[in-house]
């Protein structure tokens, strides 16, 4: 008896373990902000408002609708930036077809990453501005996005590049809400948050 | 005495056993702290903005100008294997001629790429004539 109960427990731990691995549906991430009535409302990503590849204002209204993943980097970035670069390039690609997914790359260095620059980036790596955004815009307001999507981002002259940032993916929902994030560097990590990806699309 | 004269026999087969397993180890780990975040791991760079190390014409092409360009960098148009790049590499100073050959024996010999090795003389002269901000090539 008290073995069939150890044997029922654990199997409920473990199968409460697997779900939280991997729920069905995907957390709210962030710090919880208070709302107007004192209620917990997830963290949600403010407005904001760059220019892209193309010279197109970009802002929240861009995404109505939709998810996008976001990140943070700049051309001439010596450090994680490359390979973070190479890993939306796979989300891109797989998701090349679906119209409910966008990217966003925020430029850490405005001062050189003009709009002429990351016109020849995106050209470079092959992609168009309907689906992959490349903005530049104010050094401080761009700066000031990056904790709202979990990532740091630092001038520091000690840094390689003269920027210290961390490189994480976030996907952001339709309703500007953190699902999910990943190592930009990392391509395992990168698969899983794929599939989040493919999760959050699934959700009605 | 006799004992020790065959531990040194077998310490040195050892030695050159380990070495033959990994030909390029210290071209390796200096890859990976100084090149790998841009044309990484597997040497195959960023599509259109950091060219490729794995199948690049270009080291068979111009051998003679790579290590100038870890040295000193590169800027302006460079053609591998018939796709023109412009995104600037800095150069690593610091790397010593040695670690400068490691590295480029290890590009030679990795990735699918055989291309034979070149000896530290070779790239010591291969290094003379480069000068900051000139393109050796
Ligand atoms: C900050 C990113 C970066 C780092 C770090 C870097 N490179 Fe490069 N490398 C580039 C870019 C970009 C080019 C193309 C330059 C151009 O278009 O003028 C290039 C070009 C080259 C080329 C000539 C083109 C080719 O693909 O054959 C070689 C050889 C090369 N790099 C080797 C190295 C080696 C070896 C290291 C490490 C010691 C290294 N690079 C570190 C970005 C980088």
């Amino acid at each position: 008896m008290r073995y069939l109960f150890l044997f029922f427990a654990s199997l409920t731990i473990i199968m409460g373990c697997q779900s939280s691995l991997s729920p069905d549906v995907l957390p709210m991430l962030g710090t919880p902000e208070t709302g107007p009535n004192g209620d917990s409302i997830p963290h949600t990503i403010p407005d904001f408002s760059f220019i892209d590849q193309d010279s197109n204002v970009v802002n929240n209204e861009t995404f109505a609708g939709k998810a996008y993943v976001a990140d943070f980097f700049f051309i001439a970035c010596p450090t994680i930036c490359p390979k973070t670069s190479k890993q939306m390039l796979r989300i891109h690609d797989r998701f090349k077809e679906e119209p409910r997914l966008e990217l966003l790359g925020h430029t850490l260095a405005p001062k050189y990453d003009s709009v002429a620059a990351l016109n020849r980036y995106a050209h470079n790596l092959g992609v168009s501005s309907d689906k992959w955004h490349f903005v530049t815009g104010d050094q401080a307001a761009i700066y000031k996005m990056a904790p709202e999507y979990m990532n740091i981002a630092l001038n520091d002259e000690d840094a390689p590049g003269g920027i210290n940032h961390s490189g994480y993916l976030i996907l952001v929902d339709k309703n500007r809400h953190i699902r999910s994030f990943c190592n930009g560097t990392d391509p395992d990590d990168v698969d899983r948050f794929m599939d989040d990806i493919q999760k959050l699309l699934n959700e009605k | 005495m006799k004992n020790s004269l065959i531990f040194t026999v077998f310490a040195a087969l050892l030695f050159l056993a380990s070495c033959e397993t990994y030909p390029y180890q210290q071209g390796k780990i200096l890859y990976t702290n100084f090149c790998e975040n841009c044309h990484m791991a597997d040497g195959t760079g960023l599509v259109g903005v950091i060219p490729p190390l794995a199948g690049a014409d270009f080291l068979t092409k111009n051998g003679e100008a790579v290590p100038c360009i870890i040295r000193n960098g590169i800027k302006g148009d460079l053609d591998v294997n018939g796709r023109i790049y412009s995104t600037e590499m800095a150069g690593i100073e610091r790397l010593t001629e040695f670690e400068i050959t490691n590295i480029i024996n290890y590009i030679h010999t990795s990735w699918g790429n055989e291309i034979p090795i070149v000896e530290h003389l070779q790239v010591r002269e291969w290094l003379k004539p480069c000068e900051k901000n000139t393109k050796p090539f």
